[in-house]
């Protein structure tokens, strides 16, 4: 029997703020734990919270670039649960009435264009971080954490497989990036995603039991986590039995996911309104107000890469999913002046085998763009020869020196001289009279060889056009 | 109405511990108030939206402005045991 996979994400995103949700203590990250902390962000009886303006404005803009209704009349809400990383055991939330409600995105793949609907996006504050490095197995808890706020961005269940879902979540990373909502800085645990799963016999229209892992913090542990629970799933329908409501933790070590605690019990936050804040009302006027200050989202900049500068859509869609990478694409085609096709190619081929290598992206390039549009301009005057630019460009990836400069160290400059070249021509035509004979004979490949033979000898140093024009008129 | 039931079960989410003479004693009163409250019912609130905040203000905000947190020793002055800069529980997973 074939399976249908049904995945709903809940993104949790830290937002940009200087300062937590309720106090002024900083938002900082890498700091002492909980030297970032007061009476209010601690809990503490009688201390009063207050909410960041900030926050709001944040979270409506992220709304605005999702396509949300914007709530006029928005509430927080106590959410009770007990658990050490949350210092007051309820966590301010909102509950039945979000800031922004409604929204959709849509995500490019091999299956065409898919709209994704977003059911909610609201505001909360994030816990407490716990550390497991006691000797006698104790839990400590550090709160610099806690109260920094977050948006959580609810999916409706219309995701596919760990494939939509990756495209979705990237999605997202790129809107908060563009629109400087949040830093999404992966590492530091600043985009969290988890995962509501479930799977059903296909052409089946009852969903299937779903299951919850929580806190994925990488878009591999995202599809790995999603492709081992699905699987689990299907195997346990398979051999007859069912599948138990209940949270899993995903293990990025094991790669595997196993039950955490079942959601029945755990599951009761007895919300209510939070009576030390006030409800949020926002008039139409402050929301066209935000609307306006949205920048280019990445759609609309891959539309115009693909409209006006020719790329390929799907070029357009990775250069566009990352805003450091849309950022460094444009300035070095700014700077270059030639065909925007030829940075592109770059991207695509060079700098993109280079960040897969070294597990990079673009914000870790070590060289401005200008650079990259130097290295361009060196291989269209004849310079330097296209292969031996990779090599310069592998080079400054390392160490980020000026093209020029690597090519004189390195000894790549091309060697554009008749004469010389028609000196080492002879050499290699000598060393390899078959080859000749075979070309002579009218096997035609024959001069690749020794195109390739001349290369080696000058160690990619030749400008391939010249040999290639020297060796048919010796031939 | 309430059951034994549901104040073992309120008293599992708040972490308390009842003995079965105190389970017996708290499902009669706490009965006793819902019953008491109850009597709101009788009120037609359904053209009413709830009330989320018995203040009348809205809109109260802190602009985004960092302000000094309060010194870690005092931080952990009140914790029943420390470690490290870090307040020390028991072990959860
Ligand atoms: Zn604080």
């Amino acid at each position: 029997m074939n399976y249908e996979t049904v995945i709903g994400l809940e993104i949790h995103a830290e937002l940009a703020t200087n300062t937590k949700i309720f106090c002024g203590c900083t938002t900082a990250f890498g700091d002492k734990e909980n030297t970032h902390c007061c009476p209010v962000c601690l809990g503490l009886p009688g201390a009063l919270p207050v909410l960041n303006k900030k926050v709001i404005e944040y979270a409506v803009k992220a709304g605005l670039a999702t396509n949300c209704q914007i709530n006029g009349f928005s509430k927080l809400d106590r959410k009770n649960y007990f658990y050490p990383d949350l210092p007051k055991a309820y966590q301010i939330s909102q509950y039945d009435q979000p800031l922004c409600e409604e929204g959709y995105l849509d995500i490019k793949g091999d299956f065409g264009s898919k709209r994704i609907g977003i059911t909610r996006i609201h505001i909360e504050e994030d816990a407490g971080k716990l550390l497991h490095e006691a000797e006698d197995g104790s839990t400590l808890v550090d709160y610099n954490r806690g109260g920094v706020p977050l948006i959580e961005i609810v999916s409706e269940p219309d995701l596919r497989s760990a494939e939509e879902a990756r495209l979705y979540a990237e999605k997202i990373k790129a809107i908060l990036e563009y629109t400087e909502v949040s830093d999404c800085r992966m590492q530091e645990g600043s985009l969290r995603f988890d995962v509501n799963l479930s799977v059903r016999p296909e052409g089946n229209s009852v969903l299937g039991t779903r299951t919850e892992m929580k806190n994925l913090n990488s878009f591999r542990a995202l599809v790995n986590a999603i492709e081992d629970e699905s699987k689990r799933q299907i195997e346990v329908l398979e051999s007859g039995g069912e599948v138990v409501q209940e949270t899993r933790k995903w293990d990025d070590v094991t790669g595997k996911n196993t039950s955490l605690r079942s959601k029945e019990e755990a599951h009761d936050y007895r919300y209510f309104p939070e009576p030390d804040l006030v409800p949020v009302v926002l008039e139409e006027e402050y929301i066209e107000r935000i609307r306006k200050e949205l920048p280019e989202l990445p759609d609309k900049r891959a539309k115009r890469y693909v409209e006006e500068w020719g790329l390929p859509e799907y070029d357009a869609g990775v250069i566009t999913a990352s805003r450091p990478m849309a950022v460094f694409f444009e300035e070095c085609v700014k700077s270059y002046g030639g065909d925007p096709k030829t940075v592109s190619n770059w991207v695509m081929g060079e700098l993109m085998r280079l960040f897969n290598e070294k597990g990079a992206g673009a914000e870790d390039i070590p060289f401005p763009a200008v650079y990259m549009a130097d290295l361009l301009k060196l291989v269209d005057d004849g310079t330097v020869s296209g292969s031996a630019a990779k090599r310069v460009f592998t080079e400054m990836f390392e160490t980020g020196e000026q093209p020029k400069k690597l090519v004189e160290r390195l000894g790549l400059l091309q060697i554009s001289d008749e004469e010389a070249l028609t000196g080492i021509i002879k050499r290699v035509m000598e060393k390899n009279p078959q080859s000749v004979e075979d070309y002579r004979a009218g096997t035609k490949k024959a001069l690749g060889f020794l195109v390739g033979q001349t290369m080696k000898e000058t160690k990619g140093k030749a400008n391939p056009a010249l040999v290639n024009n020297i060796l048919k008129k010796l031939l | 109405m309430i059951t034994k039931e549901d104040v073992e079960y309120v008293a599992g989410l708040a972490r308390l511990e009842l003995s079965g003479q105190e389970k017996e004693e708290f499902t009669k009163t706490l009965g006793n108030i819902l019953e008491y409250v109850k009597q709101l019912e009788e009120v037609d609130t359904s053209s009413v939206q709830p009330t989320a905040h018995i203040l009348p203000l809205i809109n109260v905000y802190r602009d985004d402005e960092v302000e000094p947190s309060t010194d870690r020793e005092r931080i952990l002055a009140n914790a029943p045991e420390k470690l490290n800069g870090c307040f020390k529980v028991p072990r959860v997973i």
